[in-house]
């Protein structure tokens, strides 16, 4: 095998999330001239994050400003998918993305199967997500459940740079729409790496600790997290797998059956609130596909059942490490 | 006459008055054949909308918004266009699709239940879906005019919606972002006087037409039972949009003849009294009254588009009613273009379990 050409971006580089966005969305333009970036200020001030930096110099009449309507923009991207346009939409903020459910929920998930396969949408809602980086009311929410409870589009989440640029790259790829949530407690930490498409795909999880004590099912920001108490634990000599779930539609159903048979203990961890949060949803999967290999029920560290709380309590509300760790405690001792 | 109460307010613009008495210009870039083809198109599909309510009543079709009264605005609109214009339509828009060339069978598998919105080819037809969601197909519209002027290319799209989808939002995300990128589109509201049980009074308490300056685009106010206006009107707007001239926003005065759709009772709402009166502004009659007077139109072509009308509605009426469920597949199979190994797994087992309800115990 020959060594790989070094490029700017080189192995060994480390690249933020944001920048690693800001090149794959960069990169699909460059590659595909179908491509649109649009939404609330991504012109000239490159999005309230910067994902979009520079993009509008490089092309101009592909990336644009839109008014303050997340629904209109949303619709408009139906309507630019009708006339052969790829839309990469950014709605500003979790919360911001609300009103555009009607337009998501009637239209982007269902119009390919209403057209009898005629209308395809292959759209990408970016949508910064999640909380732990002191914001504001209204953003700071973990709307995944709405999103995977609609069947149609596809849910990624990337845990890291590296994995952000190839999970954006393959949405836009992607002929189906997909609703693409960036962690942004994760924007600045900086990940060393290439930046590739190449890799594990939409749908498929990574085991990025092995372990056989129990499995930590975690996505987002959650994965550094578990990480985190993975690292605790394991000064103690418990021996903790971490599986970065990537895609929450569709699950990797393989890797949690895996991680049931080959751990027996299941903790999913999300900052989404407990009640029909995902970790429902995998709970469910792994009794269904392992139920025989549980050692314990599975375990669930999440978000309370409450608002989304102001910056002073949010660390009270998003899982920590020290509950991360009772939770594994709770899962191995059972 | 005393017209309905919601045409109060500003004059709309108008060529033949309610008897067909001419009160404008009747020429409108037409010929002879043309003008009658407008004439032609309202008869068929008045026709099939009586057939579509009596299969409704026959238990054929599930529920079927009606739009009788209606056909001028909706035959003049599509009349207008060129043959890549594209229409993103509501609900009540049958006969702007049999204009547009549309499958009425295909079209009806919607109201029978068969399929939901999309079940003829929107992009054959370039006739977007038919589209529930009150006013959400009007970013489409805007959005696929952006598209088309994106790519240069030379299309007019045109959006639909009721008096009662002005009040919602995507109305006004729609008509705004349609304005601030000038957008190639037309945005057509039939202003009927009803939203289902609500008056037009009670939607809005303005005039639809004057939003438009707001929005800083063209509005004009256009008699929508006067299908002469109409298509002059939107042929205007049409061409000022492809001129780069960007969008107009149209409110075309009609009524709704019948209730909002077969599962709705409008006597008890709705003075029958004022259908009555409604009716002395019959789009059908104003207007073969005017093609006969100059000449146009005789007996004989009248009663023989009649003859036409029977037969078609009895043609669509044979068909649709032959229209059986569609296999237990289609609940999978247009769901993804790239299915995920999940979503396969899911589907192989659903329709086993179907198949084994199917064959029974």
């Amino acid at each position: 095998m020959s060594a790989p050409i070094a490029t700017d971006r080189e192995r060994g580089t480390a690249h933020t999330m944001v920048g690693a966005l800001n090149a794959a969305l960069r990169d699909a333009m460059r590659d595909d001239e179908r491509v649109l970036v649009f939404g609330e200020d991504v012109g000239r001030l490159g999005g309230v994050f910067r994902v979009t930096d520079g993009l509008q110099a490089e092309f101009p009449d592909r990336v644009f400003d839109t008014p303050i309507s997340e629904a209109g923009i949303v619709g408009a991207a139906v309507g630019l998918a009708f006339a052969g346009w790829k839309s990469v939409v950014e709605l500003q903020f979790d919360a911001f993305s609300y009103p555009a459910l009607e337009q998501v929920i009637d239209h982007v998930a269902k119009m390919r199967s209403r057209t009898l396969g005629r209308v395809e949408m292959p759209i990408v809602l970016r949508i910064p997500s999640f909380g732990g980086i002191g914001g504001k009311e209204h953003h700071g929410e973990s709307p995944e459940t709405y999103y995977v409870h609609t069947a149609g589009l596809k849910v990624v989440v990337p845990s890291g740079a590296i994995d952000a640029y190839r999970l954006l790259r393959r949405s836009i790829a992607d002929p189906d729409p997909v609703v693409f949530l960036e962690p942004k407690a994760r924007y600045w930490a900086k990940e060393p790496g290439e930046l590739t498409v190449d890799g594990p795909g939409i749908g498929e999880a990574v085991t990025v600790r092995e372990g056989r004590a129990c499995s930590l099912i975690a996505y987002g920001a959650m994965v550094a997290r578990c990480l985190e108490a993975a690292d605790v634990v394991a000064a103690e000599g418990l021996d903790v797998r971490v599986v970065d779930l990537r895609s929450l539609v569709p699950l990797d159903d393989d890797a949690l059956r895996r991680a049931a048979e080959e751990t027996g203990r299941i903790v999913i961890v999300h900052e989404a609130p407990k009640t029909l949060g995902l970790g429902a949803e995998i709970a469910a999967r792994v009794m269904e596909l392992a139920f025989d290999h549980l050692e314990a029920p599975p375990v669930r560290v999440t978000g309370w059942d409450v608002p989304y709380p102001p910056a002073a309590l949010e660390e009270r509300y998003r899982p920590s490490v020290a509950r991360i760790v009772a939770g594994i405690r709770r899962a191995v001792t059972y | 006459m005393q017209p309905p109460e919601h045409w109060r307010g500003t004059e709309p613009v108008r060529i033949l008055a309610p008897d067909g008495t001419p009160v404008g210009e009747p020429d409108v870039g037409l010929d002879p054949e043309g003008l009658r083809s407008l004439a032609r198109w309202m008869v068929l599909a008045r026709r099939l909308d009586r057939e579509c309510v009596a299969l409704q009543r026959q238990g054929e079709l599930t529920v079927y918004p009606g739009f009788e009264g209606q056909e001028a605005a909706q035959v003049g609109t599509a009349a207008a266009l060129g043959p890549d214009d594209v229409v993103f339509p509501t609900f009540r828009e049958l006969a702007a699709a049999l204009v547009r060339g549309v499958d009425p069978v295909r079209y009806l598998w919607y109201h029978r239940g068969t399929w939901h919105g999309g079940p003829y080819d929107p992009r054959a037809t370039g006739f977007g879906p038919i589209c529930v969601p009150v006013a959400t197909q009007l970013p489409h519209a805007v959005g696929h005019a952006i598209g088309t002027a994106l790519d240069g290319r030379d299309v007019v799209t045109v959006g639909f919606i009721g008096d009662g989808a002005t009040s919602e939002g995507d109305f006004h995300e729609a008509a705004n972002l349609a304005a601030v990128r000038r957008a190639p589109c037309v945005l057509v509201v039939q202003n009927n006087g009803w939203a289902i049980s609500v008056p037009t009074a009670a939607q809005t308490a303005g005039e639809i037409w004057r939003r438009a300056d707001g929005y800083g685009m063209p509005g004009v106010r256009v008699d929508g039972n006067d299908v002469l206006a109409v298509y002059r009107v939107v042929r205007e707007a049409v061409e000022r949009a492809r001129r780069g001239g960007g969008p107009t926003l149209i409110e075309a005065l009609t009524y709704r003849i019948g209730a909002h759709s077969t599962a709705d009772d409008a006597a008890r709402y709705r003075d029958p009294e004022e259908v009555e009166r409604a009716r002395a502004f019959d789009p059908i009659a104003r207007y073969t009254a005017w093609l006969t007077a100059a000449g146009h139109l005789d007996e004989a072509t009248l009663a023989a588009w009649e003859q036409e009308a029977e037969r078609f509605a009895g043609r669509v009426r044979a068909e649709l009613v032959e229209q059986g469920p569609p296999p237990d597949a289609w609940l999978f199979e247009w769901v993804y273009a790239a299915p995920p190994a999940t979503f396969e797994r899911e589907r192989e087992a659903a329709l086993a379990a179907l198949g084994d309800e199917a064959a029974g115990p």
